[in-house]
Order: C-alpha cells, then structure tokens, then sequence
C-alpha cells in the first residue's frame, strides 16, 4: 500500500510532461493506417484527376495535353444529326437513375435494418450473440455466388413463382427479375448487415428500463420510439445509412445480374468508358463527380442529422 | 405464433411493464422477415451443390458429385487458397493498423489534425469500389514500370487499405465504450504503460478486434472490382473466378465450394464465439 | 522514471517503424516470377486444363492461368504495361488495337517449326498481316440461336431480334457489347459497319430504341440466360448455343442472311513479358493439330490448324453451329472502328442505356 502511494508521488511530479511527450509518441500510432491509406487510397485519386483533365488517347489511354473536354462532353454532346453541340440529359439520367437506387436500397436497408436490430438489441444477452452471429453468417458466402442465388429465387421458373403457382395464388410468372424492384432487393440484401450492426451497437448499451420514464411522459408506444429510441439509434443509423448507400452508388455486378443490363448505372457507365468506350479522360471525369456527389451527400447529410439532433436536444 | 405471443403482449402491458416496455409492434416480424430474405439465397445454394443436375435451376437428384468436382478442379483450388491468403494478411494488417490508429483516436486528447485523420482512415468508405479500382490500376502500374517489381503484395496493401476503415469501427466503438477508470487504475497498478495496455486494455478490447478483423476478412474475400483491376498473374481470387465462369453459366461446382466456405466458416465463428463465452 | 519511460517510448517507435517495414515489405517480397513459369491471361472457362497440362509436362513449365471476364478488361489491365502476363488471348479488333499501340512483342510465330499447320485463310488477316505477332486460338461466328419450338417461322433473318415476332417480345438476350449490338442493327439496315454517315446512324439509333422495349436482358451470360428459359432467343457465339443446345434441344443457331459478324481469338505474346522464350514455346505448342484439338474440345469453336480435326470430337465436326451451312453469308470480320465513329457509337449505346 505505502509503495504504491509513493509510486504515485514521484509519478505526479513528472506527470505533466511525461504526459505530453506520451501523447506525442502514441500520435505515430496513426502513422501506419495514415501512410497506407494516403499512398494506396488518397495518392492514385489524384492521378485520376489529372486524368480527367487530359485528351483521350488513340485506342485507349491520354494523351498528355490538357483539355476539359471531359466535363463539357458530360453535360453536351454533338447532336447525332448534324454534329452542333446541344445540352445532354443522357448522363445526368443515368446519375438520377443510380443515385435514386442507392436511395432506395437504403431506405429499404433502414425499413428492415432498424427493427432487426431493436429486436436482437431487446434480447435477453445470450441470445442476442446468437442473432448477431446469424446475420453475420451469410456475409461469409461470396456475394458473387449469393446473388446469382437470388436469380434462382426471383426468376420465372424460380422457386417464388413456381411456389406462388403451385399455391394456386397466380396462374403465370410475375416477371420479378429482370426489373428495379429486383435491383433495389439485391442492394438491400447485399448490404443489409451493414445497416443492423452499426444500429445495434447502438442501441446495445441502452437500459431499457428507462424507458419506463418514456411511457410516462408520452404513454404511447409510437412516442416512445419516436421520441426515445430513434434519437438514441440515430448514431447507428446514420453510420450504416453511409454504409450502405455509397456502395449502392457505385455497385455495378448487382445491377447488372439482377437488372438484366438493359440500362445503364454510373459503374457502368465509368467501366465502358475505360473499356468499350476508349475515352479514359471522360471515365476519370465521371469517376470524379461520382465521387463529389458521394462527398456533397454526405455533407448534406451530416449538416441535417446535426442539426435535427440540436433540435431534439434544444 | 408470433402473433399471438405478441397479441398476448400487447394485452398483458399494464401486468408486466418491465417485460413489455421495449416491445414495439411488427419489429419482431420483421426481424424473423429479415433472417428469412438473408438465408433464402443461401438455403437455395446449399441445396443446388447437392443437385446431381448441371443445370442450376431444377432439382434431379441428390449426389455428391460437385463437391468431388469442385475438389479436383484446380481452377477453384488455387482461386480459394488465393482467397485466403490474400483476405488472411490483409484482415491482419488492417486489423493491426486500425487498432493503433483507434487507440490514438480515443485514447489521446484531441489535437489539431486528429479530426482529419479520421476522416482519411474513413476515406475508403467514401469512395465508390469502380473508381478507386481504376485509380489503383493505373497507379500501381505505374509503380509496376518504375521499380520493376511484381507480385501478390499489390493486391495485399490494396485489400489492406479498403479493411482498415472497416476494422477500425468495431475497435474503436469498443474502446469508447470501455470503462476509463479500469485503465487507470491499470495504468497506476503497472509501471509501464506497454504493461497496462497488454495486462488491462487489451483484454478488454479483444472482442473488438475480434470483430474487426472478421469484418475485415469478410470485406477482402468478397471483393470482386477493385481485385479484378488490381490482381496480377496467378493471383485470381474466388469471386474473380467465378465472375469469369458467368458467361458459360456458374455450375454447381461453385456453389459445392460456396457451402465448403460456409460451413468452415461457421463451424470457426462457433469456436470463437464458445471460446469467448467461456472466458466469460 | 524518466529513462524507463523513454525507453518505451523508443521501443514503440520501433514497433511502429517495424510494421511500417513490414507492410512495405509486403509490397516488396513477391520478387520477380521464378524461371520455368509462364502466365496466360484468357477468357474464363476457355482454356483446357488437359492441354496447359501436357503443355507443363513437355517443358516442365508452370503455367499460370488467369481468367478476364471481358476484352475490355483485358485491355485495361494490360494496356498499363507490366501487368506480370506473358500471353494473352485477344480477339481479332483488340490484338490490332494492341499491335497498332505496340503493345504486343513481335515474337513472329512466323518463323516458327509449327507455323506450317496454319491454315492458310488465317495467315494474312487484317487484324495480322502475315503474323508476325499472333497465331489463332478458337474463332467462331456472334450471331443468334431461337428456341425453334416457340419461334416456328424461319429464324435465318435478324428480324427476329430487331422486329421481333409476337412469340418473342419481351424474351430476348441481346449481349451486353456495344459493337456486336450495333453492328448487327446495322446490317439489318443494309448500312455499312463503323459507319460515320449520321443519317444512317440516326436512323440505326431509332431502330435499337424501338426494339428495346422487347429485350428483355442484355446479358454476356448467354448459355444460362437460354437454359434456364429466361429467354427464348438469344444474341451470342455459336461455341455457347451448341452448348446451351445440350440442355435444350429445341434451340438452333441462326445464320442470318443479312449477315452475321465472325471473330477470332489470337494467341500473343505481351510486349515486356517476363517468360518470352517460355511464351514462345507455347505458341509453338499451340499450332500442333494435338493441342489446337483440346482447345476446341473443352471451348466448343473451331480452331485454325490443320489437321486438328483428326483430334476432334466428332460433333464438334459436324454440328450446325460450327459448320457454316452452304448458301450462308460469309462471316465479316469487322475491324475496329476508329475514335469518331467509336464516339458516335458510344453516344448511341449510352443513350440506349440511359
């Protein structure tokens, strides 16, 4: 006991600087993640930036001459007629189409994701660690092969139809596959535990027993969850809402198996054009406001969800 | 079922507040609904590899025969040991780096900069998979030209760099939620700060790091565009195996080594949740 | 106190400079490919294991095979330089896209002890006069195969794609490639391929919107869209009805008498290749009649090698999509079309797909 009262003595002497020359050694900490991150992640966006601002070359690649001709050709194009220049709906179309199913998908991915995970949240903890464990099972099976699964559940002769006829309840196929519906449901499933574990971690710590308080205030279940859980989900919600919409955005194998490829998505449209397309200043350039969209969303995004939470603090 | 247990719930609310207070309607459903739509694909799968026809598409008859296939083939074989290696060394590193760097961002007094630090270890996640395949394909050629050297380590630290905001989020949650006072207390009982960390925090923090790198190997054996821009000779991985299957069809021999996977993998996060519950 | 503390604080760094090493060392460790290997990059599922066997217990040479899942990829990957590969397999527009930027070794199989056993029609092609840089892999006709017990009427005529009958509407597969698509529009138009006429591109664009609505996919995945009766008529190689005709009898593989579009797969070897005298063996072990037949009978298209049909499945020799019937239009092969009219192309496939 003496020793170590005496120990803390001579320690909360030299505490003060200790303290602060520790602190800058365990900053380095971050070096390894920083420097990794920075040259393989940060480091080749710029070469895509600069890219963008180069003329393509002949057959594939640039030519290094500077040219914005990648951001004109986005917004006009030579008319097919006669070659004048004339604004262009065409790609801002297939940016709404992506962008309003990534939207979806994670709209969906809340609708089904949050009371997923309130429900294992309000488990008792034995079994709470068993539904985990069940929604992380099936992310352990290769996307690839679990969407080419969905294909053998949605289409016409797929085990939905042939269920619902053998039911009785319809006489012919419903064309599930092949449609939006079929993509949003791909997107949904593919990202579905990205939505529930950041909401349960959430939600995990919280002593429901304060919810008592709850009933008393506002003594009605939908008030409660309105006013109570959500606010405290809503860490959670807002992680796995970026979590899954961004890789929405860009998924292009989902779309293209389970949509049938007839319309285009940004991945798409950013792959063809380092492909088929030959015009890589072009692909960098969508590439680029992909991602602008991707920043700006989220900006809006964190703006709103702060400032909805000072309201519901104020 | 559910519904009357929950019809009984409603009813039983003003008996048995504790119980019933966190009951909200239609969540357990759709929890059930939500376990039903995951599973589908994979009950199906399952299923198809034990299908004696090649069509992937009606039920013949029972027979082992894809997984004999799918053991021979050498084209599976070496893409799931490629699979592995690369999503082992990968959900290593990044786990490692993460939890450095979670360390730092929890465990230090904010400074200026730590907040775009951050916002770089996040900086994978805000990037569409196309358009960093594409930057690090024309990147890493580039360093291919200069310096001459090849291999496996290109797919490694890009894998890498995508798994580290992926393992940094369990790990640092899990440190924000660690009691302060515990480490403290540590930090006064050992001399040394290293000693506190491996006696004290570590333990603690396991489960976290657990998590992470799982979620890590997850998301690099997954991974299809940024490895089919990225991977070099002899480097295909599964789902860069597959991917080249489609346009003849994916026969079933892919889904006998889908199972395979599942069922090692379950079986291995059986082991370690059992293991930890015992600790426990 | 103070040393101890700074004493941990230099072993951390260490730590952290060691980890640095090591992710770095991770980068640096796969040194050059040992001698002896050789590394192909081809279409996936399109190599015979049988035949990179025999080719690995000839010459002792580990052979690498690695799968693309589109040209454009290929082209992508190895257009960087130093992608590693030694051989490539690109088709006939591709591999003069790729001699044309130099990005092919001039290895002429020309010159070489097997040269002899190419058939004479695919020595001085377009795409490789007199090759001195590729030897043909597989080649094979991109046309359409119907399911003859939904579709009755004739099925030689690309109609059935572009105007499609009543059976048909909404049960077609177009593939998923700008140029197979346009080309065959323009054909059914009686225009000429990579055309810049904007008239007559206009008027190919107004066709492929009017035929949209009756596709129902446009897919690359040709054999499991048929067999699975997602569709009823689908665009695509003869090599992938013959075998989508296995599982279902009734399709048969048409040959349009607007005309249909031929390819071919060429063996080459990549400018910088780590294994050249290796990938020179290969080459030449490819234009024996042994080998060139175990291609063809794991891929199901013809080769261009005499004699390899002594080695052939029979039915490989005699079915329907791999035999041109007499009376058919010859295959064209188109080449590729120059940066313009690969512009006015994209601009009508983007706004196809919008």
């Amino acid at each position: 006991m003496t020793d170590l009262t005496v120990n803390n003595q001579t320690l909360s002497s030299s505490v003060q600087t200790q303290e602060q020359r520790q602190q800058k050694v365990r900053r380095l900490l971050l070096a390894p993640s920083l420097i990794t991150i920075l040259i393989i992640g940060v480091l080749p966006l710029s070469v895509v930036l600069v890219y963008s601002f180069l003329e393509p070359g002949a057959f594939g690649g640039v030519k290094w001459n500077f040219s914005t001709n990648a951001y004109v050709q986005l917004f006009f194009e030579a008319d097919i007629f006669d070659g004048s220049l004339s604004f262009t709906t065409a790609y801002l179309e297939i940016f709404w189409r992506s962008i309003s199913l990534a939207v979806m998908a994670t709209l969906g991915c809340v609708l089904v994701g949050f009371p997923t995970a309130y429900f294992i949240a309000t488990q008792p903890p034995e079994r709470r660690n068993i539904f985990l464990f069940l929604i992380t099972i099936p992310f352990w099976t290769n996307l690839l092969i679990r969407t080419y699964a969905m294909l053998l559940i949605l289409r016409d002769e797929g085990v939905i139809n042939i269920g619902l006829q053998n039911i009785g309840i319809i006489d012919q196929a419903i064309p599930l596959l092949y449609t939006e519906f079929a993509v949003s449901l791909g997107l949904i499933y593919s990202f579905l535990p990205f939505m529930v574990l950041p909401i349960y971690s959430s939600m995990e710590k919280f002593d429901f027993r304060l919810l008592e308080a709850g009933f008393d205030l506002y003594a009605n279940r939908l008030k409660v969850l309105w006013r109570i859980i959500i606010p405290i989900a809503k860490p959670g919600i807002a992680a796995g809402c970026i979590l899954v919409f961004i890789p929405s955005l860009g998924a292009y194998i989902t779309p293209e198996v389970l949509g049938g490829g007839k319309s285009m998505m940004i991945g798409n449209l950013i792959y063809s054009q380092f492909g088929a397309a030959r015009n890589w200043p072009f692909g960098a350039a969508i590439a680029l406001i992909l991602m602008a969209v991707v920043l700006i969303s989220l900006m809006v995004y964190m703006r709103r969800t702060g400032d909805k939470g000072g309201l519901s603090h104020g | 079922m559910v519904d009357i247990k929950a019809l009984s719930r409603w009813s039983s609310f003003k008996k048995d507040k504790l119980v019933d207070l966190k009951y909200q309607p239609g969540f357990s459903q759709i929890a059930w609904f939500c376990m039903v739509v995951l599973y589908a694909p994979i009950v199906v799968l399952v299923v198809f590899s034990f299908n004696e026809n090649r069509s992937v598409t009606t039920w013949t008859q029972f027979s082992w025969d894809w997984y004999i296939k799918a053991w021979h083939n050498e084209g599976i074989q070496s893409a799931s040991l490629m699979s592995l290696e690369v999503a082992t060394i990968s959900a290593i590193l990044a786990t490692l780096m993460a939890t450095m760097a979670a360390l730092v961002t929890t465990r230090t007094q904010p400074y200026a900069g730590m907040n775009s630090a951050i916002t770089i270890i996040n900086q994978p996640l805000m990037v569409p998979e196309i358009v960093t395949a594409v930057a690090t394909l024309i990147f890493f050629a580039a360093i291919r030209k200069v310096t001459g050297i090849t291999g496996v380590g290109y797919l490694i630290a890009a894998h890498t760099c995508f798994c580290i905001p992926f393992a940094y989020m369990p790990i640092k949650a899990r440190l924000e939620d660690m009691n302060l006072n515990l480490e403290h207390a540590a930090a006064d009982l050992y001399a040394s700060p290293l000693q506190a960390f491996r006696r004290v925090t570590l333990p603690l923090l396991m489960p976290g790091i657990v998590s992470g790198a799982m979620l890590a190997f997850i998301v690099s054996i997954d991974d299809v565009v940024i490895s089919l821009f990225v991977a070099g000779p002899g480097e295909t991985t599964l789902p860069l195996f597959i991917l080249g299957q489609i346009r003849r069809g994916v026969t079933p021999e892919v889904n006998a080594v889908a199972t395979v996977f599942l069922l090692i993998s379950v079986i291995l996060v059986t082991i370690i949740f059992l293991v930890g519950k015992n600790k426990k | 106190m103070v040393t101890p503390k700074n004493k941990k604080g230099k072993t951390m760094k260490k730590t952290i400079i060691s980890l640095v090493a090591a992710t770095g060392f991770g980068l640096l460790s796969q040194g050059v490919m040992a001698a002896g290997t050789l590394n192909i990059y081809n279409w996936g599922d399109y190599t015979s294991p049988e035949m990179i066997k025999e080719f690995e217990d000839k010459y002792d040479i580990k052979v690498n095979v690695d799968d693309f899942d589109s040209m454009e990829t290929m082209l992508a990957k190895v257009s960087q330089g130093a992608s590693g590969y030694d051989v490539v397999v690109p088709g006939e527009a591709t591999i003069k896209i790729m001699i044309d930027k130099g990005l092919l070794e001039k290895v002429q199989p020309n010159k070489m002890s097997n040269f002899k056993n190419i058939d004479p029609k695919w020595v001085d092609v377009y795409w490789d006069e007199g090759r001195d840089y590729s030897i043909p892999y597989q080649w094979g006709t991109t046309s359409f195969t119907v399911d003859t017990d939904v579709y009755k009427g004739d099925i030689n005529t690309l109609a059935l794609m572009f105007d499609a009958p009543k059976e048909l509407k909404g049960r077609i597969n177009m593939l998923n490639d700008m140029n197979d698509v346009i080309n065959a529009g323009l054909r059914y138009l009686g225009h000429e391929r990579c055309n810049s006429n904007r008239t007559q591109m206009k008027e190919l664009f107004d066709l492929l919107v009017k035929a949209k609505p009756d596709w129902r996919t446009m897919d690359y995945s040709i054999i499991e869209k048929l067999t699975s009766k997602d569709v009823d008529l689908s665009q695509g190689w003869n090599g992938a009805s013959k075998r989508a005709r296995k599982d279902r009898p009734t399709l048969s593989y048409a040959y349009p008498k607007e005309g249909f579009a031929g390819w071919m797969d060429n063996i080459a070897v990549l400018k910088g290749a780590p294994n050249l005298e290796n990938a020179k063996l290969f080459m030449n072990y490819m234009m024996t009649p042994q080998a060139a037949a175990m291609a063809s009978n794991f891929a199901n298209y013809a080769n261009g090698i005499k004699g390899a049909d002594k080695f052939m499945s029979s039915d490989l020799n005699t079915s329907r999509e791999i035999v041109i019937p007499a009376g058919s239009p010859a295959p064209e092969f188109v080449p590729p079309c120059d940066q313009a009219v690969t512009d006015l192309y994209t601009m009508v496939w983007t706004n196809l797909k919008k």
